[in-house]
């Protein structure tokens, strides 16, 4: 389709308004209200241009680029006088109540507002009357609003309340003295709530953490980065100044998370600057006194030679730091650092994505699906983005029903809201305790996690798989079976859902089951599997023995000396497993971040680099390979956890490590060594890749103080840092293009300074980034393999008199480990060590509500407050998973109440 | 070839002109107000630090020899908590001075400054404030800017209405 | 004769290195002077000590040899200046009897010693391994050998006068009129040529700082380029007692002062001139300079030759 631009033939895609065309094209049209991920509403009168009716027209008529479709021949101009003075003016009537304070804002800089004021030449004030204000709300430790700021372009509520399902977010308030905020100040309750501080074009709503060590967005060094905070590996970008990572930020990528990041993801990132942060190698005791580096690694390099050394790895390591670490200790030394609960879910996720015939969707493609079912997973506490990503596709069905009876363009967001009111599509939920997308469904089910596993299998098998038949169904679970497996059935991508959240796999293996059903049925079913943690999927691909051998070897006396690679052991199993590990090792060499229990009984501590000051490879839920990149380099001896294995290594003289320096090394052996992993050399470009001979520099072309940040300690700069692992440099010397999309450190463009940026790196708008989003899909179906049904329903579950069913709740802030190093989140956390028991167990043992009650853990007591909930089933209890200081950690686990 | 001549001639007629020099440092010479010399940080006509950290005039630096750290007081204000001029890379061209949008930083009519140690040239924050308003007497940031302080409340400042009644409907 | 003879030698050297060392202070001065300034004026009475200040400052700056230069060549280059001018001066008459060597062809012996200088700019330049001292080192030497031609032919009037090589002899045949009025052209010619050849401003093409950084020198620091530094201010010092002892009448003059008096303070204002030509002139063009002496003093010459001949022979019958 041909449109015209300032007489100028473009070639644009049908479907699309006059604004998103503008800018893929690569023009600058100024805009506040539309959002790629949230549509036109036309609120703010920005993005105004000339449409002319043919060739003769002169005279034009001004329309809203945002809400007007693209249509064959269509002659608009963006340069026309009367089209620029009124944009111009409208920002003039915007800008009459800002509060002239630019230099106080921590906008400034990422300023969507100041970008859009400077490309519609609106320069000096015109308006002099007095200015409209407004008190500020506190909006909890992540948010900070300052209304005066506000433009009133409705993309806050239309984030927050819309897309993402906030209740407290509003706007309030008539005529000019609209506001937004909440009915009174307090904490946002949405899990979102960071993503307001990127779609805020102004600075209403800023990033708090940031705030506290506020640095401006051309004063960080800045480098693409991966989320550690849960499975799904959102794309980040994390900047770093004066040796402490200040912000982390939305990295877009087409398939994974889009435009938007979770608050754990977003406001995790204090870990990296704790005060608990291991800097030094050390050794206990101390032998000589010393903290030397080398002298250290020559002790561990003469144990790991003694070959009675074993490696613990970690989900929460790269691929790289587990695999450099297996070829150390040997592969049959190596052990998997998961709990045996999350070992054995994430070895059948893995069974069920590789082996299986049906595709596990991105995150995008999830979004995009038109069923959902959702079986034992409170999302929003175990992949939080996958939350956002199934509330835009439980309304996929009613908004294309609405499309097709009023006639618009699907990104005409206020017309196809006001279509489809509160309608849902069909979206069913399968858990035990409420979740927040309950809302949205159709029909939930509550009861223990195998009551419900056995009717996902009941769904499964009304779709016709090959199953032993569930027998002993209600009449109103049966019907319920059939209900769902209709919808299914009807539906073009029906979406299944399971994971670990319930800490039950049955509800994989019953999820697997349907979508396998279906697809033998002829539709093209997504399954999407949750996993406990950032690289679980890469290390089960690595593979090793399950962590309750490791203290079997441990005990017989097999191996003397245990390798723990960033792991707190505590978190994997019970305190007593643990403790007897440290018991009958002679030396535990930790190679960890932070000070935490395992590090307090480790004889030598080496310290590791975090996501921000290591390079690696993480495997998401997807099976997705994605690359983090180091930002800055660390203070003391922190380096990259594989590279302290490769120098143990070269001093132990392990052959397979020999010779091996930096990242290309290890991840060339990797793939040799893993055909799996095969695809990983394609995933990044590697160190050596320049363009027009230069790297990629992570700082932005106006970073400042180059000659002044160490000027304190010697007036004589030192040489800048060279990154042997990747293209990127340390400075701000580079190339000044656009890198490759897996090298995007930050988003800018010329005169677009703030994230609103993206425009300029995408395909098209909303789309893959230029040269395909960065990622490599691990896993595919196996199409011609055909399904391996799991025949087996479980059984029903029956409560034991005397012993409670301990089930895991996960929680978005609390229950993972490195993210409640940050205030607010820590603040925010969930209960610490609540049991919760039904109401009518609680009187039937004779527990008052609030005391402790004494359990039995394997012959160990523990104690936790008896809280009642009572959408607990009899027998069934339920504890915060991950909790720091947690008593109980391998969940589920079946216990006898003491009285 | 005789204007070769004549510009000899005429050079050698300033055998008897009187000569310009400062006779520095036993005769100062007079300096202009407005001279690039030696930077300092005012205060406000309160006596409160006028920098609020906005990190401007490190951007605007050619040198990049401006380094802070900007952090926010109990009362709102905004300050540096460190304020690092390497002087030793400076090149006193005023950028600094321009991009401050709260007249904190500017540049006074003084060189003389030298060290003999280049690490004497590094000045920091209380190194640079000065109690004084410099050039630009009377100007106080937050009279003007919109954000609430300690002492001056939301609707306080230059021509501000004061804050709205969200809970009211009347025009 | 033998004592008075080193009594001569010493004397002439100890004169002409301080006078070369004095010139820094002098042409510091001068020039501040016709700018209105006051030049060096804190060391010493009137500044004069900048000249040990300036001295000691070149000792103790490190004698730094690029690694990339020729390291044999690079030494040796600074001192061939210094040595060619100072053996020029042998045949220099300061007085009657203060002569080192009294030639009979002295003024060949001159010209000789003045083509040698050009060594130590080519050398200089080449071994420093730089392409701006090469440049400067080409252009030095191309300018150098055009403008000796000239320089030869030009001098070559008051050898058909004087009937003579020999600079003594040639100061005597001055007695009765200086060679200033009848061979005022090939003065003229000479004092350009002296200029282009001592490279001084403004025919100071081969170091041209503004366009090659520092020429030939461009490599050289310490006590190295301080002998480049002296070669200069000996250069200045060589023409101008030339020219004072081929056209000015040499130590000749009244005789309430001493010959080697008069000798000195004739030099003196030629060395002025020289400082004022810099205070003064622009720099040329490299292909003007080239063209200006091939095609305007090179003919000059050959006609200030032919017609003094002409006259002399026709004087003669």
């Amino acid at each position: 389709m041909t449109i015209y631009i300032d007489n100028k033939p473009y070639e644009v895609k049908p479907g699309k308004n006059l604004l998103e065309a503008c800018l893929e094209l690569g023009l600058n049209l100024p805009y506040f209200c539309w959002h790629p991920a949230l549509g036109s509403v036309g609120a703010c009168r920005q993005c105004a241009v000339k449409v002319f009716k043919d060739e003769d027209d002169k005279t034009g008529r001004l329309v809203m680029g945002c809400m007007e479709p693209v249509r064959d021949n269509l002659r608009l101009s963006i340069e026309d006088p009367g089209a620029k003075t009124f944009r111009e003016q409208v920002i003039g009537w915007l800008m009459t109540n800002h509060p002239h304070d630019c230099a106080v804002c921590d906008e400034g800089g990422s300023c969507h507002l100041q970008d859009m004021t400077v490309m519609t030449g609106h320069t000096y004030r015109n308006y002099r009357f007095s200015k409209r204000t407004f008190e500020n709300q506190d909006l909890g430790p992540f948010i900070s609003h300052e209304m005066n700021r506000c433009i009133q372009c409705y993309r806050c509520v239309r984030f927050y309340k819309d897309h993402a399902g906030g209740k407290d977010l509003n706007v309030f308030a008539a005529h000019n003295h609209v506001y937004f905020g909440r009915c009174e100040s307090g904490t946002l309750e949405s899990e979102f709530s960071g993503n307001l501080a990127e779609v805020c074009p102004t600075g209403v709503f800023t990033d708090k953490t940031l705030h506290s060590h506020y640095t401006r967005k051309w004063d960080m060094t800045w480098a693409p980065s991966v989320c550690q905070g849960c499975s799904l590996g959102c794309n980040t970008s994390a900047g770093e100044r004066y040796g402490s990572l200040r912000q982390i930020t939305n990295r877009y990528n087409g398939e994974v998370n889009g435009y938007f990041l979770c608050d754990r993801g977003r406001y995790g990132y204090e870990f990296v600057n704790s005060d608990q942060r291991i800097l030094q190698a050390a050794m206990r005791p101390h032998s000589n006194g010393t903290t030397n580096k080398d002298h250290i690694l020559d002790l561990v390099a003469q144990k790991v030679k003694n070959g009675r050394t074993i490696g613990i790895g970690s989900p929460r390591a790269s691929l790289e730091s587990n695999y450099a670490l297996k070829l150390l200790v040997g592969e049959d030394n190596f052990y998997l650092g998961m709990s045996d609960t999350d070992h054995d879910h994430t070895s059948i996720a893995l069974k069920i994505l590789r082996d299986g015939p049906v595709r596990t969707p991105s995150m995008q493609e999830a979004a995009q699906a038109d069923a959902v079912f959702i079986l034992g997973e409170d999302l929003t506490n175990t992949a939080p983005m996958l939350a956002l990503a199934v509330r835009q596709a439980a309304q996929r069905k009613p908004e294309a029903d609405a499309l097709g009876q009023i006639h618009v363009a699907a990104w005409q967001d206020a017309a196809v809201r006001e279509a489809v009111q509160d309608k849902h599509g069909p979206f069913y939920i399968f858990h035990t305790v409420p979740t927040k997308l309950d809302e949205l469904a159709e029909d939930i089910r509550r009861g223990a996690p195998e009551q419900l596993a056995r009717l996902g299998f009941a769904v499964a098998q009304m779709l016709g798989a090959d199953i032993v038949p569930v027998t002993g169904l209600s009449q109103e679970d049966a019907a319920l079976a059939e209900k769902i497996a209709a919808a299914l059935m009807a539906a073009e991508h029906p979406l299944i859902v399971s994971g670990y959240g319930s800490g039950c796999d049955h509800m994989m293996k019953a999820a697997a089951n349907i979508a396998w059903a279906l697809q033998q049925k002829g539709r093209n079913p997504l399954l999407s599997i949750t996993l406990p943690e950032v690289n679980s999927m890469g290390l089960e691909i690595i593979g090793g023995h399950r962590l309750d051998t490791a203290l079997d070897v441990l005990r017989q006396g097999d191996a003397d000396t245990v390798i723990v690679l960033e792991n707190d052991l505590y978190r994997r199993a019970d305190p007593h497993i643990i403790d007897e590990i440290f018991l009958h090792a002679q030396d535990v060499i930790l190679i960890d971040h932070l000070y935490n229990r395992t590090a307090e009984k480790a004889t030598v501590l080496l310290p590791a680099g975090t996501f921000a000051e290591a390079d690696g490879t993480v495997v998401n839920n997807e099976g997705r390979a994605q690359r983090f990149y180091q930002v800055f380099v660390p203070k003391g001896d922190i380096q990259e956890s594989w590279r302290w294995c490769l120098q143990i290594a070269e001093k132990a003289q392990i052959p397979a490590l020999q010779g091996l320096r930096n990242l290309d090394d290890i991840d060339l052996a990797l793939t040799n060594g893993m055909p799996s992993l095969a695809a990983l050399q394609q995933l990044a470009p590697h160190a050596g890749f320049r363009i027009n001979g230069q790297r990629i520099p992570r700082e932005p072309h106006r970073y400042s103080g180059r000659t002044a940040i160490l000027a304190n300690e010697n007036v004589s700069e030192p040489k800048p840092a060279e990154d042997v692992d990747t293209p990127l440099s340390f400075t701000m010397e580079g190339y000044r293009g656009e890198p490759p999309s897996p090298l995007i450190p930050f988003f800018w463009s010329p005169g677009w300074n703030s994230v609103q940026s993206v425009n300029k790196y995408q395909q098209e708008i909303g789309g893959h980034l230029h040269g395909g989003d960065p990622g490599i899909r691990l896993l595919e179906p196996h199409l011609n393999g055909g399904p391996h049904y799991f025949h087996e329903a479980p059984d029903t579950f029956v409560p034991i008199p005397g012993h409670v069913h301990i089930m895991p709740l996960y929680h978005i802030y609390g229950s993972e480990e490195l993210s409640m190093y940050t205030s607010g989140i820590a603040q925010q956390a969930g209960e610490f060590c609540c049991l919760y028991l039904n109401p009518e167990d609680l009187a039937q043992w004779n527990i008052t509500p609030g005391n402790w009650v004494t359990i039995d853990l394997d012959h160990h007591a523990c104690r936790l407050v008896a809280t009642p909930n009572h959408w607990m089933p009899r027998g069934l209890g339920a504890v915060s998973a991950g909790m720091p200081h947690s008593p109980v950690v391998d969940l589920p686990v079946c216990v006898k109440l003491q009285a | 070839m005789f204007s070769l001549l004549r510009s000899m001639w005429l050079v050698f007629l300033h055998t008897f002109h009187k000569r310009e020099t400062y006779q520095y440092p036993e005769e100062k010479a007079p300096l202009p107000a407005r001279w690039r010399g030696r930077i300092a940080l005012t205060r406000d006509p309160d006596g409160g630090e006028r920098c609020v950290g906005c990190y401007l005039c490190a951007a605007a630096c050619p040198v990049d020899c401006i380094s802070l750290q900007a952090t926010e007081a109990p009362d709102g204000r905004r300050y540096p908590s460190f304020f690092r001029i390497n002087f030793s890379r400076c090149i006193f061209c005023g950028f600094c001075e321009e991009a401050c949008p709260t007249y904190a930083i500017q540049l006074l009519p003084d060189f003389e400054m030298a060290e003999y140690d280049r690490q004497n040239l590094v000045y920091e924050k209380e190194d640079l404030l000065i109690n004084s308003e410099g050039k630009y007497p009377g100007y106080n940031y937050y009279r003007v800017a919109g954000m609430a302080i300690a002492g001056k409340d939301k609707g306080e400042a230059q021509h501000e209405e004061p804050p709205v009644d969200v809970r009211s409907l009347l025009p | 004769m033998e004592a008075h003879y080193w009594w001569v030698i010493g004397g002439v050297l100890f004169t002409l290195l301080n006078t070369a060392a004095g010139l820094i202070w002098l042409e510091r001065r001068m020039l501040a002077l016709w700018q209105d300034r006051y030049g060096p004026n804190r060391a010493g009475p009137f500044g004069i000590l900048i000249v040990l200040a300036d001295t000691l400052k070149l000792f103790f700056k490190e004698d730094w040899i690029p690694p990339f230069a020729d390291k044999v060549v690079f030494v040796f280059a600074p001192a061939v200046v210094v040595a060619s001018v100072l053996m020029a001066f042998a045949v220099v008459p300061f007085g009657p009897n203060i002569v080192v060597a009294d030639m009979n062809i002295g003024l060949l012996f001159f010209l000789a010693m003045s083509s040698l200088g050009v060594y130590s700019i080519v050398l200089g330049g080449w071994a420093s391994n730089n392409k701006y001292a090469l440049l400067g080192a080409m252009r030095g030497a191309s300018q150098m050998i055009s403008y000796e031609v000239f320089m030869g032919l030009a001098l070559m009037g008051t050898v058909v006068l004087s009937g003579t090589f020999n600079l003594g002899k040639i100061v005597e045949a001055q007695r009765g009129m200086w060679y200033i009025f009848p061979q005022l052209l090939g003065f003229l010619i000479f004092f350009i040529a002296g200029i282009a050849e001592t490279h001084r401003l403004p025919f100071d093409i081969p170091e041209a700082e503004s366009e090659l950084v520092a020429g030939f020198h461009s490599e050289y620091s310490g006590m190295k380029f301080g002998m480049f530094f002296i070669g200069e201010y000996l250069g200045i010092t060589l023409i101008s007692s030339m020219i004072v002892t081929l056209y000015f009448g040499g130590w000749l003059g009244p005789a309430f002062l001493p010959g080697v008096i008069w000798f000195i303070l004739k030099t003196f204002v030629f060395i002025s001139v020289f400082i004022l030509l810099r205070a003064s002139m622009p720099r040329p063009r490299y292909d003007q300079l080239m063209e200006y002496g091939w095609k305007v003093l090179f003919p000059l010459s050959l006609l200030n030759l032919l017609g003094t001949a002409a006259i002399k022979l026709l004087i003669d019958k």
